[in-house]
């Protein structure tokens, strides 16, 4: 790694003299020998198919439910049997029905609406909060890391998730609230692997190049250090969604995500608490999709550090 | 050593600090009424002042604030707004029970963890390698409470349909009434709290020993005739064991968060199932006295996971 896209264009003009091209040698950067090993990784082929199948899932769910001919929060009488109990997975409900006689298929792929929108966004805000805080602690060091590195070792240091259940009963249950807290909570493991990054490359001759050559330490930070920390923090954004997704799901179990009947997976699941001797399909529908994300998120991930890793190839690993 | 302990504690003692003022900021700065709301429903103008008088909630804040810290320092975590009991008895009322919850998961979870790495990293691309590996994902993945639920689904609400009734559904017995009940009782959320972290540790025992087992101090160990168990436990895991320190050390807070999922779920009436209640009840002194005994645990458990990395690997000067 560290060897900059530009230089590795640099490295490509010197092998290849302009116009002619010799077949069979030629210059790849770090990114496209990734996106080769990742092409080829069938693992991360599946992983990423089955995420774009549960975002379609999340996409069409109104036109789902509108095949289906069932509301996501209406609640059908003929749902629950005759003693009050929900009813089981047939043709009129695919997933069987809820307590409240609700369609828990058309409730799975609300659900995946809310996963992914607080898994990605809250990741996301990590990701940009943590880069940001770890380029100024590393770079500008001194007083200015002390305090930034301090802050990180006080919120890493956070029994977060009773944190994050007293921090939402006080602001009151929301999706934005929800996602400000996974961000919270995240961003400070991300900031510390690009405050370390940062440290070591700040000492390196392109940076001192730079410098020299007039550039302000915002333009050092973020045009010739970012892009040499940026696969390491995609690496970590990827294994940052399936955390934020059940960090997301554990907050709506408790109660305090988004509030109800917005159908959320976490929720579900929090309802089907009462009723699993009676309705096993209640528990079982909406923990299996929230698996099967979270496992995909993981799964492709690993793959990205692999493929980023020049040391790692999966055929020859010891 | 010496130094660096002192530096960690006082490093401790300012997170605690900040967990304590950021609690007070969260309860008593938020613009949401306490006495208002324990006054409860339909109360006259009269008697909210009454509440607020009581609980010094009238008086400036910085007042309530120096109030509220020298309480603490003195080791006041005062009474619950609830029912009036002192919240250091709530506390070692409950404590007993989250111990009894963390201390199995904890073993379990090394045992199983390390373990199931160590017999993956033994035999590469073996079947039980690959068994390991995708089961230490799908556990990796998936949230605690869908752990706990598949869990009671399974072993106790399937099993006692077919007439076997080992497994409670949940609910409590205490160790001193009788210790096999107490393990019966504990079994299932011992289980849901280590599968997920057995599979994080799998996953770093692999690798770690994966890495070890390449160095040529290992070839050495092997050419100077050493049993292999020797080579593995004795040479091997003591190096590889480095990672797994310090991966202990992160994941307190998350047992933390994952003894609250599974006390929730079992019925375990300990500190986890205690704060959801509180804070359901805005019981803003149990809540405020658990997360500090939660922040101080974890500041605690990571300056002893510091202090073994040394001992542990003699390459690690502490300064």
């Amino acid at each position: 790694m560290s060897v900059g896209p530009e230089m590795s264009e640099l490295v490509e003009e010197a092998i290849a003299p302009a116009g002619q091209t010799p077949r069979g040698i030629e210059g790849r950067s770090p990114w496209q020998l990734a996106w080769e090993r990742l092409r080829h990784d069938k693992v991360a082929i599946a992983s990423a198919v089955t995420i774009v199948l549960i975002v379609l899932m999340a996409i069409c769910a109104p036109l789902v439910a509108k095949i289906v001919g069932h509301g996501p929060n209406t609640q059908y009488s003929f749902g629950t049997s005759d003693s009050g109990l929900p009813v089981g997975p047939s043709s009129k409900f695919l997933f069987g029905a809820d307590e409240l006689g609700r369609d828990v298929f058309v409730r799975v792929f609300y659900g995946a609406r809310i996963s992914l929108l607080a898994g990605v966004v809250a990741s996301l805000l990590a990701v940009a909060a943590g880069v940001i805080i770890g380029l100024l602690a590393g770079y500008l060091g001194r007083i200015v890391d002390t305090v930034l590195s301090r802050f990180m070792d006080v919120v890493l240091s956070m029994p977060y998730l009773i944190f994050a259940i007293a921090l939402v009963s006080v602001v009151g249950p929301s999706l934005s609230v929800s996602i400000a807290v996974i961000a919270f909570f995240s961003f400070a493991a991300v900031g510390r692997v690009v405050r370390g990054q940062v440290l070591s490359l700040s000492q390196r001759e392109f940076v001192e190049a730079a410098r020299s050559l007039g550039a302000g330490p915002i333009r050092i930070m973020f045009v010739d250090i970012l892009p040499n920390v940026l696969a390491q923090v995609i690496v970590y954004a990827t294994l940052l969604v399936p955390a934020a997704i059940v960090f997301e799901a554990t907050l709506s179990f408790f109660g305090l995500g988004v509030t109800p009947p917005t159908a959320t997976w976490g929720g579900m699941i929090a309802e089907a608490q009462n009723y699993y001797q009676v309705a096993w399909w209640m528990l079982v529908m909406p923990s299996v999709f929230l698996l099967l994300l979270t496992l995909a998120f993981n799964l492709l991930g690993d793959s990205v550090r692999d493929a980023f890793d020049p040391r790692y190839t999966r055929t020859t690993a010891k | 050593m010496l130094r660096f302990l002192v530096r960690r504690i006082l490093l401790g003692a300012v997170v605690m600090w900040v967990v304590a003022t950021a609690v007070f900021i969260l309860y008593f700065v938020a613009p949401h009424n306490v006495a208002l709301l324990l006054a409860g429903r339909g109360a006259t103008e009269q008697r909210i002042q009454e509440v607020a008088e009581r609980l010094g909630l009238n008086q400036p804040i910085l007042t309530q604030y120096g109030h509220y810290l020298s309480r603490l320092l003195h080791g006041n975590l005062g009474f619950s707004y609830v029912n009036n009991e002192s919240v250091l008895t709530i506390i070692k009322q409950d404590i007993p029970i989250t111990f009894s919850v963390a201390i199995g998961g904890v073993i379990f979870w090394l045992l199983i963890g390390v373990g199931a790495g160590i017999l993956a990293a033994t035999r590469p691309r073996s079947i039980a390698d690959r068994l390991v590996t995708f089961f230490a994902l799908v556990f990796y993945s998936a949230p605690t409470f869908v752990i706990g639920e598949m869990l009671l689904l399974l072993f106790f609400y399937r099993l006692h349909l077919l007439g076997f009734n080992f497994f409670p559904g949940g609910g409590y017995e205490p160790f001193t009434h009788s210790v096999g009940g107490w393990a019966q009782h504990l079994i299932l959320p011992w289980l849901t709290l280590a599968l997920i972290e057995a599979a994080t540790y799998a996953r770093l025992t692999r690798a770690s020993m994966l890495d070890v087992l390449g160095d040529d101090y290992i070839r050495t160990a092997r050419s100077k005739g050493l049993s292999e168990r020797r080579v593995i436990f004795r040479h091997a895991l003591r190096s590889a064991a480095t990672p797994i320190v310090t991966q202990t050390g992160v994941d307190f807070g998350a047992l933390l968060g994952g003894v609250v999922v599974t006390e929730t779920i079992f019925g375990l009436p300990g500190l986890g199932q205690q704060i959801v209640q509180s804070i359901t009840r805005q019981d803003l002194p149990v809540i405020i006295g658990i997360v500090l005994l939660a922040s101080a645990f974890i500041v605690a458990a990571n300056i002893i996971v510091d202090a073994l990395y040394a001992v542990l690997d003699p390459r690690v000067r502490l300064s």
